[in-house]
């Protein structure tokens, strides 16, 4: 078998989920940091507040993260100063997409949900692949655990599913409080079964009153 | 100013070892509207004087917001302290992509000033017509500098440019020894007051001018005209006279040059 000497990517494994409601949003991503079988470290965010309505948690390779998140929150701040306001989550949403396909012929090696407020206060969450071809949805799971998670979703928040036509409008009927005890719920199952899911999970609500954050242990295995 | 035959180019010195031009576009400075900055130990602040083309139109933007730990107040030609300002933002942003950390305030203004500079050696430019206060704090302190187009910058304690800035320089060069010593509110109060002197008599109102600070703990960012009324309001009226300083301007009265606003 052919050596490959040219594979510049690595998978950090990880995992994030996120939760669109009637007037916050969940996003939650674990914190550890995987090589192969081995652990960087257990104490690593993939979540980066990008603007007071907006936050993006990515999976992946971490490298391509943090090359990604800087030149976003860079953009952000050109935006700022244009526009003296913040970007809504729709437009953030637009400009992921675009800097994603920008290089398209060598891509960032990164699986992003991006989640926050609309204009009307609604949540909204947007699920990308890691050339930009993105979709609004109710909730969404990137990730080594998300074959795991995105099943329970499905059947627990009683959202209408994004797989169904005519597209319906997709944020879930829970309440706040319940979506983040589904996500806590959602997180202790994968980390069982998924070796790169573990340590802890951050988890980021955002509604009218701000941004909060949470922290939970998870199993260290 | 006289018309003299040297004065073309910028690229043509006179025998006396001026450049015109650059000297004409520190003139552009001095018929725009008064800014002044004024710095202690733990803030800057800056205020300007606002304009407005007309009772119809709304006033000028002559404070900018840099980055988070700089902002620049802008005197003369205010569509190149606009464009400058873009370049400044930029040269923050992408020195923090780079490094993680705040531009430091004094490699600011040299980028700044070497811009500058080049716009006097080359025949198909023109200098800029616009003098900045640039006041920021990074991890040696606070700091405030003027640059101005023939590309030198000077770090000051505290200075007023613009129209009407000798009378707001007076005032300054009297309290200026203390001004380390002040809290964020007197360097504030002293800041209004400055440019008080420099209206010459017209009405002091929270309207016609803006305020901005930047701190240790304090981002940079204009103050609330609700709170500037308030330090207004409660400022004894003092009765030194600025009509002294009169004489020592050129009498403009109270018109601008039309490329100021």
């Amino acid at each position: 078998m052919a050596l490959r000497r040219d594979w510049v990517y690595e998978n950090n494994g990880g995992t994030c989920v996120a939760i669109a409601g009637s007037d916050y949003c969940v996003i939650a991503a674990d914190t550890r940091l995987s090589v192969g079988y081995s652990i960087y470290t257990r104490e690593f965010s993939k979540i980066c507040n990008l603007a007071d309505k907006c936050v993006l948690a990515t999976s992946g390779f971490q490298g391509d993260m943090k090359a990604l998140q800087k030149n976003l929150a860079a953009r952000h701040l050109i935006y700022q100063h244009q526009h003296n306001k913040q970007m809504s989550c729709p437009a953030m949403a637009q400009l992921l997409s675009n800097t994603l396909y920008y290089k398209r012929f060598f891509p960032y090696y990164t699986f992003n949900i991006l989640g926050g407020l609309d204009s009307d206060g609604k949540g909204c969450v947007f699920t990308y692949d890691a050339v930009g071809s993105y979709e609004r949805v109710g909730y969404s799971a990137q990730g080594t655990g998300a074959g795991l998670i995105i099943p329970v979703l499905d059947n627990q928040l009683k959202s209408p599913s994004p797989l169904l036509l005519p597209a319906k409008d997709a944020v879930t009927p829970l309440s706040e409080a319940e979506a983040v005890d589904l996500v806590k719920d959602v997180f202790a199952s994968a980390t069982e079964r998924d070796i790169y899911t573990g340590d802890k999970v951050e988890i980021v609500v955002i509604n009218a009153s701000g941004i909060r954050q949470e922290l939970m242990e998870l199993r260290k295995d | 100013m006289f018309r003299n035959q040297y004065d073309t180019d910028v690229t043509t010195w006179s025998p006396a070892g001026r450049l015109f031009q650059v000297e004409y576009a520190m003139e552009a400075v001095k018929q725009g509207a008064a800014a002044v900055g004024l710095r202690s130990t733990s803030h800057v602040v800056l205020a300007t004087v606002n304009t407005a083309a007309s009772d119809l139109s709304s006033h000028q933007r002559k404070v900018f917001k840099i980055d988070d730990h700089i902002g620049v107040a802008i005197a003369g030609l205010t569509a190149d302290g606009r464009v400058l300002s873009r370049y400044l933002r930029n040269e923050c942003i992408n020195h923090a992509f780079v490094y993680e950390s705040p531009l430091p305030v004094s490699r600011l203004v040299v980028r700044l000033a070497d811009k500058a500079q080049v716009c006097t050696q080359r025949s198909w430019k023109r200098p800029f017509g616009v003098g900045l206060l640039v006041a920021g704090l990074d991890e040696t302190g606070a700091h405030l500098y003027y640059n101005c187009p023939s590309g030198s910058y000077f770090e000051y304690q505290a200075f007023a440019i613009g129209s009407r800035s000798q009378a707001a320089k007076t005032f300054l060069e009297r309290r200026f020894e203390s001004f380390n010593t002040y809290s964020r509110d007197e360097l504030i109060k002293d800041a209004i007051f400055a440019i008080k002197e420099t209206l010459q008599g017209d009405k002091l109102t929270s309207s016609i001018c803006t305020v901005a600070i930047v701190g240790q703990d304090e981002a940079f960012h204009m103050i609330d005209q609700k709170v500037i009324q308030e330090i207004i309001n409660s400022m004894e009226i003092k009765e030194d006279a600025p009509a002294d300083q009169a004489p020592l301007q050129e009498d403009k009265g109270s018109e601008e040059a039309p490329m100021d606003i």
